[in-house]
């Protein structure tokens, strides 16, 4: 059934720290690369080499520019994927039963063989985590690394998903949100940690962590710097007569 | 939203042929014989060209029996289950109506309340979607309940209840525009809660993730429709409810029925494609647009 659970033994998930993201896109390219090549369906390219190329990925990095009161505008990498909602509507939308929430960990899976490929719950996702494969023709959505974290073949220090071990910045942890005592839970309560557009519902159990406070220096006014140049004088002044008369 | 074509000839169609089959099933004086024919072959022709075309829109339509199972929690399953059922129970009525002219009205019955439930699952499919807030909103199930049955009761040749509908739809739509203009502002969403913040100041996108189009830009940031939104409005409007209802206010003729019967389709398709096209979704939010 595509119902919900009504509680999850574990809350696994992500903390994005967006102080420390430097936008470079290696949590892009590794979760690409691992969910390529293992758990599901291949990621495809359409047009790879043409005029157009487009794919799918599970984890893409948005960058937005803050306009602040009496400071310089920031910039604020973004990394968004599947957030693992606790009340996730992509779940209950599904007709086939191929949506699920895990009940021993909360992790969001599609089951690929029982996809029928309709997109209801790519419509259903406030926040663009799901994206229908070009080729497949199936529903991909980040699984956690489902097929890393639980991976006894693999070094325990790779036992984690593929964004989380690639982050050059350590901007990305993985933990179990359930547990006020975890490194996550911590670090969220640390950093006031928030959630995505938490009108709608969804109840994430990924968090944001959101920018330090920057040092405040002597910023002259930056506006005054924009002045158009003072009028120029004597043969300067002349030149600039005769090329605009020109 | 994309306003993908074999949605629209679903939803239009599919909601045509089971406003038919409702008033086929309520009808107290319900055709028989070579009418009856007629009249279910149409209901039922229309009602399958549109789930037909709706499979259309399937990734994988071979697996497309898994969709009756989850009726539990999920409208669009609802939706199949239920068109299933009214086909099925309505099948009997159809056949004692054409073939002994003895029609079965408790089955009637069932099946037209079965085909009004299908038609508010297909209308909750949009409905239950909080992130579109245009669509969102109790306004929505009436459109979809008010353009099927005033449309089947044209076909059905029920001429003063159709004309009393049609002008019901009119306010129907007027009302879904008019509280979906403001839906989105309400929704409480914006850049700020979309990234967390909109505490620190104003959010503007810098740099999109992607240089390219994608799934997500394709089928959920639909910007083309909502140029001429208010033109077509008006045609849908004009088309689908008022013309229609000026033409059921002459005395009664076979022409001006067929032309009110296409001018209302035409309007129809025009709603439903604006239905589509102008839902802004919030994901939007994160791509700046």
């Amino acid at each position: 059934m595509t119902s919900l659970p009504a509680k999850t033994d574990r809350k696994l998930g992500l903390v994005i720290d967006l102080d420390t993201c430097v936008g470079c896109h290696a949590c892009v390219i590794s979760c690409k690369g691992w969910n390529t090549q293992n758990y599901g369906a291949p990621l495809s390219d359409l047009e790879a080499y043409g005029e157009s190329p487009e794919g799918t990925f599970l984890n893409r990095v948005h960058s937005f520019e803050v306009t602040r009161d009496q400071a310089p505008p920031m910039v604020v990498h973004f990394p968004k994927s599947c957030l693992h909602c606790d009340n996730a509507p992509c779940v209950t939308v599904c007709p086939t039963g191929a949506s699920y929430k895990r009940t021993e960990d909360g992790i969001v899976l599609v089951n690929e063989s029982a996809c029928i490929g309709c997109g209801l719950c790519a419509w259903a996702c406030p926040y663009g985590a799901r994206e229908m494969d070009g080729a497949e023709k199936v529903m991909k959505k980040c699984t956690l690394c489902v097929d890393r974290i639980y991976n006894e073949n693999l070094p325990e220090e790779d036992r984690e998903p593929a964004c989380v071990r690639t982050c050059p910045a350590g901007a990305r942890h993985f933990g179990d949100l359930s547990d006020p005592g975890s490194d996550v839970s911590k670090l969220v309560a640390a950093r006031e940690g928030f959630d995505l557009m938490p009108e709608q519902g969804t109840a994430p159990v990924n968090k944001y962590l959101p920018p330090r406070a920057r040092d405040t220096l002597d910023i002259p006014d930056l506006a005054s710097l924009c002045e158009p140049a003072p009028e120029a004088n004597g043969f300067l002044g002349w030149l600039d007569r005769a090329l605009e008369k020109l | 939203m994309h306003p993908a074509p074999s949605l629209i000839v679903f939803t239009t169609l599919s909601g045509l042929g089971f406003g038919l089959l409702a008033w086929l099933g309520f009808g107290l004086k319900a055709p028989t014989g070579f009418a009856a024919i007629v009249f279910f072959g149409l209901g039922y022709g229309l009602a399958g060209i549109g789930l037909i075309a709706a499979a259309f829109h399937l990734g994988h339509p071979e697996r497309a029996l898994l969709a009756f199972t989850q009726w539990r929690s999920s409208w669009l399953s609802r939706e199949a289950v239920l068109s299933a059922a009214t086909l099925a129970v309505m099948a009997p009525h159809a056949a004692a109506s054409a073939f002994w002219d003895t029609p079965l009205p408790v089955l009637g019955w069932i099946g037209g309340a079965l085909s009004l439930a299908t038609i508010l699952a297909t209308a909750m499919i949009y409905a239950q979607i909080r992130a579109v807030p245009r669509w969102h909103h109790w306004s929505t199930p009436p459109v979809f309940l008010l353009a099927a049955l005033a449309g089947g009761a044209l076909l059905a040749a029920k001429l003063t209840v159709a004309l009393w509908l049609m002008l019901a739809l009119s306010v129907a739509m007027v009302a879904h525009w008019v509280a979906g203009d403001r839906r989105f502002a309400t929704s409480g969403s914006d850049a700020g809660t979309a990234t967390g913040l909109g505490k620190i100041g104003k959010v503007r996108l810098l740099e999109p993730p992607h240089s390219g189009r994608n799934y997500l830009l394709r089928e959920m940031v639909h910007v083309v429709g909502r140029k001429h939104a208010h033109k077509l409005r008006l045609i849908a409007l004009g088309l689908g409810a008022l013309a229609p209802a000026l033409l059921l206010m002459l005395p009664a003729s076979y022409f001006a029925a067929i032309l009110a019967l296409a001018l209302h389709m035409a309007g129809m398709l025009a709603q439903r494609w604006l239905f589509f096209a102008e839902a802004e979704h919030v994901l939007g939010l994160y791509y700046g647009r």
